[in-house]
C-alpha cells in the first residue's frame, strides 16, 4: 500500500479538539488543564445547556496566572488565543455564585492549526483535483458537524426550558387551586366565627 | 464502479518517478508518524483532577448506532518527589455507562490506564462515570488523583489507517471513504434531531393543554366556590335571625 504524506496528514490529525459536557454542581468549580506549545492558535467554546439561569462563569489562565479571557454569567461564549508560550493553560468554570441549582456545561477546546504533519519537501506533487475536492468537502462537513452541535445543544437549553415550565404549570396550577379552596373554606368559617362569639357577648351584656 | 477509474487514476499517477524509493521512504514516516500519534494521543489530552472519592461524570447526546472510545490515564501526585507519577500500580478507575433510559450498558473497572468502548443502541443521553476505586489510595492522604480524557464520537472513532490496511485503499479512495463516514454521521444526526423536535413538541403541547384545562378548572372552582359561600352565608344569616 502506497501512501502518500497527504493521506498521513489525514489519518492522523495533530488538530486536538476536546469537547465535553459535563454537571457542574451548585457551589462548585472544575477546571481542566492542557500543555500547549508557544505558538498554537487555541480556542474555548462554552455553553450552559441545563440548569437555573444558564449561566456559569468562565476563566482562562495561562501557565504564568495571566487571566487571558474572564466572564461572569455567561450563557455561550467563544474565544480564540494564540499559546503566548509553553505550558499548562488552565480554563475553569465557576458555578459558585448559585445556592441550589446545578448545571451542564457543554464546552469545546480546540488546540489546533499546527503546520501539517509532512514538511513540504516530502509531498511528490501536489494535490490533483479529485484530492483537493476532498479535502474542501471534509472541511465543509467539518464545520456542518459543528453547526449540527451548536444546533443540538440551543435545542437541547431549548427542550430543557421547556420541560421546566411544563413541570412548574402542572405544579403551581395545583397548588393554585388548592390554595384558592382553602382560602374561601377558612373565609367561610372566620366569617361565622365572629357572628358566633358576638352573640355570646350580646347575650351576656343583656342579661 | 467509481473506486475502479479512481483506483486506475491513482495508479497511472504513481508509476511516473522513482516510485520504490519513494514508497520506501513512505513507509518510514508512516511509522514514525504512527509512533509519534500514539505518543501524542498519551500526552497531550485535557486532563483535571478528581479526588479519592468522587464520581465524575460526563454526558454524551449521542443518536443511536454511533460508536464511542474514551481513552483515559491517570496520575498521581507523590509528595516526596513533589510531581506526578507517571501510572501507578494497584490503581483503577471504574467506568459506568448510563443509556438514555437509565440503564448501565458498560461497568467495568480499568487499570490507571485503559480505554472503554461502547455504541449507543437507543439515542439520546448517555453517562459516562468514572470514579477511582483504590482503597489503597488512601494511604497518600487526600492526594488527588489527576486523570487526562479523550473522548472520540462517532466519525472520529474510525481507525483510517487500518481501515485502509485492512480494504486495501488508495489514498483517494481512503478519503472518499472518510467523506462517507462524515455524511453518515450527518445523517444520523439529522434523524436523531428529527426525533428530539418531536419530543419537544409534545412537551410544548401538553404544557399548553395543561394551561387550558387548569384554566378553565380554576375558574369553575372560583365560581362554584362563590356561588357556595354566598348561598351557605346567607342560609347561616338567616339561622341567626340577622337578615
Amino acid at each position: 500500500v502506497s501512501l502518500s504524506p497527504q493521506l498521513c496528514a489525514l489519518m492522523f490529525s495533530w488538530i486536538r479538539a476536546s469537547e465535553l459536557t459535563f454537571e457542574l454542581p451548585d457551589n462548585a468549580k472544575q477546571c481542566f488543564y492542557e500543555d500547549i506549545i508557544i505558538g498554537t492558535k487555541c480556542t474555548l467554546e462554552f455553553q450552559v445547556v441545563t440548569g437555573g439561569h444558564y449561566d456559569v462563569d468562565c476563566r482562562l489562565e495561562d501557565p504564568d496566572g495571566t487571566v487571558l479571557y474572564k466572564e461572569m454569567k455567561k450563557q455561550y461564549d467563544s474565544f480564540t488565543f494564540t499559546a503566548s508560550r509553553n505550558g499548562t493553560f488552565k480554563f475553569c468554570f465557576s458555578n459558585e455564585f448559585s445556592t441550589f441549582t446545578h448545571k451542564t456545561v457543554y464546552f469545546d477546546f480546540q488546540v489546533g492549526d499546527d503546520p501539517p504533519l509532512f514538511p513540504n519537501e516530502n509531498r511528490v506533487t501536489a494535490l490533483t483535483q479529485m484530492e483537493s475536492a476532498c479535502v474542501s468537502i471534509h472541511e465543509a462537513l467539518k464545520s456542518v458537524i459543528d453547526y449540527q452541535t451548536h444546533f443540538r445543544l440551543r435545542e437541547a437549553q431549548g427542550r430543557s426550558r421547556a420541560e421546566d415550565l411544563n413541570t412548574r404549570v402542572a405544579f403551581w396550577s395545583i397548588g393554585e387551586a388548592f390554595i384558592l379552596l382553602v382560602v374561601s373554606i377558612s373565609q367561610v368559617l372566620l366569617l361565622r366565627s365572629f357572628f358566633s362569639d358576638k352573640k355570646t357577648t350580646t347575650t351576656r351584656v343583656g342579661s | 464502479m467509481g473506486y475502479v477509474a479512481l483506483e486506475s487514476l491513482v495508479r497511472m499517477r504513481s508509476f511516473t518517478g522513482s516510485v520504490k524509493m519513494v514508497a520506501v521512504r513512505m513507509q518510514f514516516t508512516l511509522y514514525l508518524v504512527l509512533l509519534l500519534n500514539i505518543y501524542n494521543s498519551f500526552v497531550s489530552a485535557l486532563y483535571f483532577h478528581i479526588g479519592e472519592t468522587e464520581k465524575k461524570c460526563f454526558i454524551e447526546e449521542i443518536p443511536d448506532e454511533t460508536m464511542i472510545i474514551g481513552n483515559y490515564r491517570t496520575q498521581l501526585y507523590d509528595k516526596q518527589k513533589e510531581e506526578y507519577l507517571p501510572a501507578t500500580q494497584g490503581l483503577g478507575m471504574f467506568v459506568e455507562v448510563k443509556d438514555p433510559d437509565e440503564k448501565v450498558i458498560l461497568s467495568r473497572q480499568y487499570g490507571s490506564e485503559g480505554r472503554f468502548i461502547f455504541t449507543s443502541h437507543t439515542p439520546g443521553e448517555h453517562q459516562i462515570c468514572l470514579h477511582s476505586n483504590s482503597s489503597k489510595f488512601a494511604l497518600f492522604a487526600g492526594g488527588m488523583l489527576r486523570v487526562h480524557l479523550d473522548i472520540q464520537v462517532g466519525e472520529h472513532t474510525n481507525n483510517y489507517a487500518e481501515i485502509a490496511a485492512k480494504d486495501k485503499l488508495t489514498e483517494l479512495q481512503l478519503r472518499v471513504r472518510q467523506l462517507m463516514e462524515q455524511v453518515d454521521q450527518v445523517q444520523k444526526e439529522q434523524n436523531y434531531q428529527r426525533y428530539r423536535e418531536e419530543r419537544f413538541r409534545q412537551t410544548s403541547e401538553s404544557t399548553n393543554q395543561r394551561v387550558l384545562w387548569w384554566s378553565i378548572v380554576q375558574t369553575l372552582i372560583l365560581v362554584a366556590i362563590g356561588f357556595w359561600q354566598m348561598r351557605h352565608l346567607k342560609s347561616f344569616f338567616e339561622a341567626k335571625k340577622l337578615v
